[in-house]
């Protein structure tokens, strides 16, 4: 009899599988590609806010020793973006420019010193139009249009109103409305954007390695671009230090440096620097929010009115989607009706705004649950006990059609209630110091891709050989999240083999399936559920081999991984004995995997852009911030996070705890430092010291509570885990402080100087009363 | 101008010309090819170029390739030993102090510049060694815990 028990990995603390890579110095990220007689490339970006273009003249720059190619707007007049809706970016600006930094030429030469000195002889001349900072400035009366078919300087605006307002305002105890300001911020991830084309001029083709979480993407943008076919072109995508959604869309900065290295017939390296790294953007838009709601005294929400303006920048990017997001996913975590919403989405004279972690949902969540805690305390009721007075009941769908099957909300408000030891700490802390709680969620992938093609949603191939190792083929772009380790993982566990045996290749459009790539936590449930798939694709080949081998019927056939046997009394065959019986019909084995999400899972048709906020599942996050508040310096610290997250199922709990800890950091910064500060259309916060990001010493212990509400369709029961908990922390952190302090703050960050003067306000507003009788 | 710049690169003598403005992180990336020195700023900001100059943790960023002429300078590809990780690499690996990677050499080498001077640092020593270096993906948690993890694993005899 044999003793084998298949392998198990799913659940456990499983360190990545390219982590060994990461720690060495060995893991390749774009700007470490060397090769022999690479050139240079530097971009000269427009000292302009807001101009048509009249010249650009690069004929001193060209006699700069060393320079071999400068492109300007003339050589390229296509347009690029990631929504096909909207694609109103030129590589490098044509006719007009529309922000600070936008790229006018770019230079290839021997080395940087010499491209450097081409940028500072090339002269731009432009006439100077009128810029707008603001939204407010750009949307008022008679305001120059950055973009002539986009009246009124308004991207995209959205309006629904479900339910009736009127009426549920009606059925309200109290009825409140605030206004909250969100100021713009920036993903700032660790690797600086960089690109390397090279152009193979004989058989007229270009290979671009990209920092981005989209090499399809960048793909299609290159084709339209460089007007080639994609079958000449390769992307592939080295590590990648981070994106948290600036990378989910194809960058100048790769198109440029294709454009050069074509027009070089060579090799261009772009490394950007960290201040163009800032104003390449496609973070956080500074957003604006009122919010009317109206509550029961048992904390019921009966109504919702919310206005939210969005300051997107100077070019599209995702912003239709984005002020659809901060809309659609008002639903989705309470059971809510009577909802109405006005987004705008603006054009500004600033970088263009993008996909930051949390996508379109981190703002408006903030707002929400500060006015539910002003309410609840204003209605005397526990900040748990009102969430708890709104939850879904799953399955459901909510008034816009969103699909909830999974929700495991109250488990997440349990934990961390319980494990702050909220019932009897909260109100009795010493004084300065306070405990908030807030609520969050997220998409686990959008169920309806940007662009629609009718195929799968995500495809993973897997190739068995003589050797034995299994190798998985994805495209899905690994950016530190941990997506690799996941699909080594989810093929392993169907498998019962050791991960030593699995190995998976991406990143390269000559050898990977396509994939849409990392973007709206997708990966982990469309690509994790068609390498689920494909894994049992291969596990069905190799128990018909294992029956052939052991003379045996499949059904009758026992998968312990390294063994495959008959029955608990056979001796069966080794893995290995398996494959080179199986590889005797077809040769190498290859599978196939897919995955598609259901059409109840599209959102509705209820207002224009409907389907945006549609998911096949939501994660859920409870959080409770503890701060103290330093009444004298107005320094906020914060002590503790304690954070509950409903992943569905934790395929790998270190890296779940790790996305969870990452998040909630990450929202804390947007809560209490960062913000993308201009100074006439200059991000002069274009670096690390002036947007500040909280260091080691600034961090909290963030302890994570996994729950797991396993969802029906997800690969395992598994939904995201990298993003829903970034938006509770903001509102968590204000709350805490209204508990600490008595005010609260609506507008982000809350920065020392922000607390201090509210103090001081107060104080001076309370010596103003009249005193009491006797007192002092 | 360019002048000999003699050092102890990893365990390893070596003499190289070098011109006066050539930076220690472009020297080590560009020139020796030892591209695991990572540039995350425009100038001492992040913490991701950290590599040890006569064991002490220095950003090779605001440091002039010339001045490093008689030291030793270690970076992150010469750790571990016999082809296995050192005690802080598999902190980081085992602990997920590492997610993007990007920012992991410079805090590995800030560590192992700390367990080399104090092989018993304190959390709150950990943290000022730390202090300077920036990470974007992990909140931090993981990092104070692979440290401390790697100062055990020190303890137990494997090199920082």
């Amino acid at each position: 009899m044999n003793k084998a028990v298949p392998a198990h990995n799913i659940g456990s603390y499983v360190p990545m599988i390219d982590g060994p890579e990461k720690v060495s110095g060995r893991a390749k990220y774009t700007a470490d590609i060397l090769q022999p007689g690479m050139l240079a490339g530097r971009i000269y970006r427009s000292p302009y806010s807001h101009g048509e273009i009249v010249s650009v003249d690069v004929s001193e720059a060209l006699k700069v020793p060393g320079v071999m190619a400068i492109v300007t707007g003339a050589d390229c007049d296509k347009t690029f973006g990631v929504l096909p809706i909207a694609r109103s970016e030129h590589p490098l600006a044509r006719d007009k420019v529309r922000y600070r930094g936008e790229p006018v030429a770019a230079v290839a030469a021997v080395d940087d010193a010499a491209a450097r000195e081409a940028i500072r002889r090339i002269k731009f001349t432009v006439r100077e139009l009128p810029a707008y900072y603001t939204a407010k400035d750009a949307l008022a009366h008679g305001a120059a249009l950055l973009h002539e078919k986009k009246s009124g300087n308004v991207e995209r605006d959205v309006l629904f109103e479900l339910g009736s307002t009127t009426q549920g305002f009606a059925e309200a105890d109290l009825v409140r409305e605030a206004i909250y300001n969100c100021a713009e911020v920036c993903q700032n991830q660790m690797e600086m954007h960089a690109a390397v084309a090279e152009y193979d001029a004989v058989r007229d083709r270009m290979t671009v390695h990209a920092s981005t979480q989209v090499p399809y993407y960048v793909h299609l943008m290159l084709s339209q671009i460089l007007g080639m076919d994609m079958s000449r072109i390769r992307v592939i995508k080295p590590h990648v230090g981070g994106g948290f959604g600036c990378r989910t869309e194809t960058l100048n900065i790769e198109l440029i440096a294709a454009l050069l290295a074509r027009k070089v017939t060579g090799t261009v390296r772009i490394v950007t620097t960290r201040e163009e790294t800032f104003i390449t953007h496609r973070g956080r838009p500074e957003t604006d929010i009122k919010l009317k709601m109206g509550m029961r005294k048992d904390g019921r929400i009966t109504a919702v009115e919310c206005d939210c303006d969005q300051r997107g920048g100077a070019h599209s990017g995702y912003g239709v989607v984005t002020i659809l997001y901060a809309g659609s996913m008002l639903y989705a975590i309470y059971d809510l009706h009577n909802v109405k919403y006005l987004g705008r989405r603006v054009l500004t004279n600033t970088p263009p705004c993008g996909a930051f972690r949390g996508h379109g949902t981190v703002d408006i969540r903030f707002a929400f649950e500060s006015l539910v805690d002003q309410m609840a305390a204003e209605l005397n009721l526990d900040p748990f006990a009102v969430r708890r007075a709104n939850l879904l009941t799953a399955p459901t769908f909510t008034d816009n059609d969103l699909m909830v099957n999974s929700y495991g909300l109250p488990e997440c408000l349990d934990w961390v209630e319980k494990e702050s030891g909220w019932r009897k700490r909260k109100g009795k802390l010493a004084k300065g110091k306070g405990l908030g709680m807030a609520c969050s969620h997220y998409i686990s992938g959008a169920s309806k891709p940007v662009n629609w093609t009718g195929e799968p949603h995500a495809t993973v191939k897997i190739k068995l050989d003589f050797d034995g190792s299994i190798v998985v083929l994805s495209g899905a772009a690994d950016i530190g999240q941990g997506s690799t380790t996941i699909l080594a993982q989810t093929v392993a566990e169907i498998l019962g083999l050791d991960l030593a045996r699995v190995r998976v290749v991406t990143g390269d459009s000559e050898v990977v399936p396509k994939d849409n790539g990392s973007y709206s936590s997708r990966v982990t449930f469309m690509v994790g559920n068609a390498a689920l798939d494909a894994a049992r694709n291969l596990k069905a080949v190799l128990v018909s081999a294992a029956a052939r081998k052991l003379e045996a019927r499949p059904e009758d056939i026992e998968c312990l991984g390294e063994i495959y046997r008959a029955g608990a009394q056979d001796k069966g065959a080794t893995f290995d004995e398996v494959v080179t019986e199986a590889l005797k019909d077809t040769g190498t084995i290859t599978v196939t995997g897919n995955y598609s999400t259901i059409p109840e899972s599209h959102g509705g048709k209820k207002y224009r852009g409907a389907a945006i906020g549609g998911t096949m599942g939501y994660s859920y996050s409870a959080q409770v911030v503890e701060v103290t508040v330093d009444g004298e310096t107005g320094v906020v610290t914060v002590d503790k996070v304690w954070v509950a997250h409903d992943c569905g199922k934790a395929l790998n709990r270190l890296t779940v705890e790790g996305q969870v800890q990452g998040s909630v950091w990450m929202g804390m910064g947007q809560a209490m430092s960062e913000e993308a500060a201009y100074h006439d259309g200059l991000m002069v916060t274009a670096n690390m010291l002036d947007y500040r990001v909280p260091t080691i010493q600034d961090s909290p212990p963030i302890e994570v509570g996994i729950v797991e509400s396993n969802d029906p369709h997800g690969p395992f029961g598994a939904k995201e885990a990298g993003e829903g908990s970034l938006a509770a922390f903001l509102p968590a952190l204000t709350n805490a402080i209204a508990d600490a302090i008595g005010i609260r703050f609506n507008d982000l960050p809350v920065t020392p100087d922000r607390v201090f003067e509210a103090i001081e306000k107060r104080k001076r507003a309370l010596e103003k009363l009249p005193k009491k009788n006797g007192s002092m | 101008m360019a002048r000999l710049l003699e050092c102890r690169l990893n365990g390893r003598d070596r003499a190289d010309a070098v011109a006066d403005n050539v930076l220690l992180l472009d020297y080590l990336r560009e020139k020796v090819g030892l591209t695991g020195t990572k540039t995350g700023c425009d100038g001492g900001e992040c913490g991701a170029c950290t590599v040890l100059i006569n064991d002490k943790p220095t950003l090779s960023c605001l440091t002039l390739a010339v001045t490093v002429h008689g030291k030793r300078v270690d970076t992150i590809e010469s750790l571990g030993v016999d082809g296995q990780l050192s005690a802080v690499q598999r902190g980081f690996h085992e602990k997920l102090g590492s997610q993007c990677g990007y920012c992991t050499p410079g805090f590995i080498m800030a560590s192992a510049g700390l367990l080399r001077k104090n092989p018993n640092p304190s959390e709150a020593e950990i943290l000022e060694a730390l202090g300077s270096n920036i990470c974007r993906c992990t909140g931090y948690v993981k990092i104070i815990e692979a440290v401390k993890f790697a100062v055990a694993l020190n303890a137990q005899g494997v090199p920082p």
